[in-house]
């Protein structure tokens, strides 16, 4: 991607601009955290970070209307934080915490939220794409008017099931918004290795799915295309799809030291595209804000990041006790020891 | 038996009732697979339905099972209470993803936050000359899987009543119905699973095992179309002055491991028969049940009546070769006084 030119903000408020700042920093210091907690031990398995991607999900939620849902697979955190789930319990989850969203029985990759409602955060490429149908059936079944924002990555674009939900999802109208996030690499794989056409958003051509690509790097192109689709869908002609480019500065998990691109290639990004800078640039040259307003929002984020660091610490370890709860709906199963 | 007022019905019938009956007093219901909207399901158990709820809430799909699998997964997560088929069991394999590691595990890893209240029928079993893709039973198999409970009826009455409760029930059901009982025009069909059934709607307790039949020296063990090869072979053994005790599992997750562990308490002998594949199984699991609790009820050693670890064949004499029969269990009976 080109480097983008310093332009003035169109039509945006500077209440906006600092509700996107603010979101899109809480996700990045958020993660920073999440990443030092990792190498301290303290939270185990594979963490995927979505620094670099703030944008994405900070411009679609602000598409959103309240009862919309959302579903993804296992880059989540940033999907869990600008929903407005508590911080204090994502992490703690990731710490795999009594107080974690799910009571440390699902850690990084598997967190849900009735009342934000989020619909996990899910371990298998590709695997939630069906479900976020079933929710958009679910909305169209009841005449609810909600959409539901189903993402997953380039990766993902290359599984069977996607278009299995493609061709049902267009056959049934549903409200869902397909949303790929396409980061370039799925795990160490260039989608130039992995894919024979670049062009995801066209995917669902072969079943009459509108699809567009978005600069993923900006929040308010993501934004306005946001809007574009949940008016597509809300207003019954179905799904949409929205191809999103955007990078992820960090390995696939913290396990991966990225070994497959350049230091450059990664520098280059972060220098030119970061998300973050752009909408600071944005409030700046605006004059919407002062150094000194921004350095209080980094503060403050900086403390709502430390104390989700702390309670994700000081949380207890979950009781052995509750292993043998929530496996069915009703009584504990009778292996219970 | 005369019966003042019976009221037969196949399994098919039995479990499209019991839907039909759901569907009127829960607008959260809706039934989705592959042709069970105007062919009426490939088993009959979706007949009628069509007539009487419409298109939109009786769905036939493409054939997508992982899509419409995991779209029912959303759709429980989201408060309604999907009815889905799998056409064949021996189908999972494209779409086990879905089940086992979404339906099954979502309302663990939300910590409780969202149920998965679905049912996933399917169709189990052979006999009929229809190769290891279309054969198989494969109960192990989910039932191995925490997450899931797992329900096999061996008659009408049961039938309908376990899938009342499975429609209510907030867990996920897998619902395997035995192809040879579903009282099908063009299979064979076990005349004993289609039985009285009451009109009104009622439920069968999951994870309550059944004694088909009481008796004093052996209990045969079953579950679906191996309950009727057990009751057959008791009846024979009967004859010959043995008195067999049947114990229908009924359900095969939660497992009802001390109606099992009482009769095998009073009788001595345990014999398991099973249509799934031999190792690895719900035979070794009802036999470990058993032993692991008090080896000392048991006068012999176990013993299985299951399909061999071969994949089903398509030759009538192979196939029948390999399938569990009243012979096989008098046999294992006889073999066991013998040792």
């Amino acid at each position: 991607m080109a480097a983008r030119k310093a332009a003035a903000a169109p039509n945006v408020s500077a209440e906006e601009l600092l509700t996107y700042y603010r979101d899109m920093l809480l996700i990045r210091r958020f993660e920073e955290k999440a990443g030092q907690l990792y190498g301290m031990g303290l939270i185990g398995g594979f963490c995927h970070l979505y620094i670099g991607q703030e944008a994405v999900v900070v411009g679609l939620e602000a598409a959103a209307e309240e009862g919309d849902k959302r579903i993804t697979s296992y880059r989540d955190h940033g999907h869990m934080l600008a929903c407005g789930m508590d911080p204090n319990g994502v992490m703690a989850e990731l710490t795999g915490r009594e107080g974690g969203y799910s009571k440390g029985k699902g850690g990084s990759m598997h967190m849900f939220s009735r009342e934000k409602h989020f619909y996990g955060g899910h371990g298998i490429v590709g695997a939630q794409v069906p479900l976020g149908a079933g929710l958009a059936f679910a909305d169209k079944y009841k005449g609810n008017g909600r959409v539901t924002f189903t993402y997953f990555g380039d990766g993902a674009a290359n599984q069977g099931q996607v278009y299995e939900t493609f061709n049902m999802a267009a056959l049934w109208d549903l409200p869902v918004v397909f949303v790929i996030e396409n980061n370039q690499y799925a795990m160490g794989t260039a989608q130039k290795r992995s894919t024979s056409t670049p062009e995801l958003y066209t995917r669902g051509a072969a079943f009459g799915i509108k699809g567009e690509i978005v600069d993923g790097m900006d929040v308010l192109a993501v934004k306005a295309a946001g809007e574009k689709a949940v008016k597509h869908c809300r207003s019954g002609k179905g799904p949409y799809i929205l191809e999103i480019k955007t990078y992820r500065y960090r390995g696939h998990s913290m396990s991966d030291p990225a070994k497959y691109r350049t230091r450059e290639e990664v520098q280059k990004m972060r220098e030119e595209r970061d998300p973050i800078d752009h909408v600071r640039e944005m409030l700046l040259t605006g004059k919407h804000a002062s150094e000194e307003d921004l350095k209080a929002i980094d503060k403050e984020i900086k403390k709502i990041v430390g104390d989700s660091a702390d309670f994700a610490r000081n949380s207890p370890e979950p009781a052995l006790e509750e292993l043998w709860t929530d496996i069915y709906a009703d009584a504990p199963t009778e292996g219970a020891v | 038996m005369n019966v003042p007022n019976e009221r037969k019905l196949t399994i098919a019938r039995a479990m499209a009732e019991a839907v039909a009956q759901e569907m009127r007093v829960d607008d959260g219901v809706f039934v989705m697979g592959e042709d069970i909207a105007a062919l009426g399901g490939v088993y009959g158990n979706t007949r009628g339905l069509l007539d009487e709820f419409g298109s939109e809430r009786i769905r036939d799909t493409p054939i997508s099972e992982t899509a419409f699998i995991g779209a029912a997964v959303g759709a429980a997560q989201d408060g309604m209470r999907p009815v889905v088929e799998l056409m064949f069991v021996d189908f999972f394999g494209v779409c086990f993803d879905a089940i086992y590691n979404l339906m099954a595990k979502n309302t663990y890893f939300s910590g409780g936050n969202f149920k998965v209240p679905m049912v996933l029928m399917t169709s189990t079993g052979g006999g009929y000359s229809d190769a290891g893709q279309h054969s198989q039973c494969l109960y192990g198999t989910f039932a191995h899987l925490p997450g899931m409970k797992v329900v096999c009826p061996s008659n009408a009455y049961d039938a309908k009543g376990l899938m009342t409760a499975a429609m209510r029930d907030d867990s996920p059901v897998v619902y395997m119905y035995h192809k040879s009982l579903q009282g099908m025009g063009w299979l064979a069909t076990e005349p004993g699973a289609t039985v009285h059934t009451p009109e009104e709607s009622y439920t069968v307790e999951i994870g309550k095992a059944k004694v088909a039949r009481e008796g004093r020296d052996v209990t045969i063990v079953s579950v679906g179309m191996g309950v009727h090869h057990a009751l057959n072979a008791a009846a024979q053994l009967e004859a010959d002055g043995v008195s067999a005790e049947v114990i229908d599992l009924v359900s095969l997750v939660p497992l009802d491991r001390d109606t099992i562990r009482a009769s095998v308490a009073k009788t001595g002998r345990l014999i398991v028969v099973d249509e799934d594949y031999m190792s690895y199984g719900v035979s070794g699991e009802v036999i470990a049940s058993v032993t692991e609790h008090d080896i000392s009820v048991l006068k012999a050693a176990p013993k299985r009546v299951a399909y061999p670890d071969v994949p089903i064949p398509y030759a009538r004499v192979m196939e029948q070769f390999c399938l569990p029969n009243p012979e096989k269990i008098i046999a294992a009976y006889q073999e066991m006084n013998a040792a």
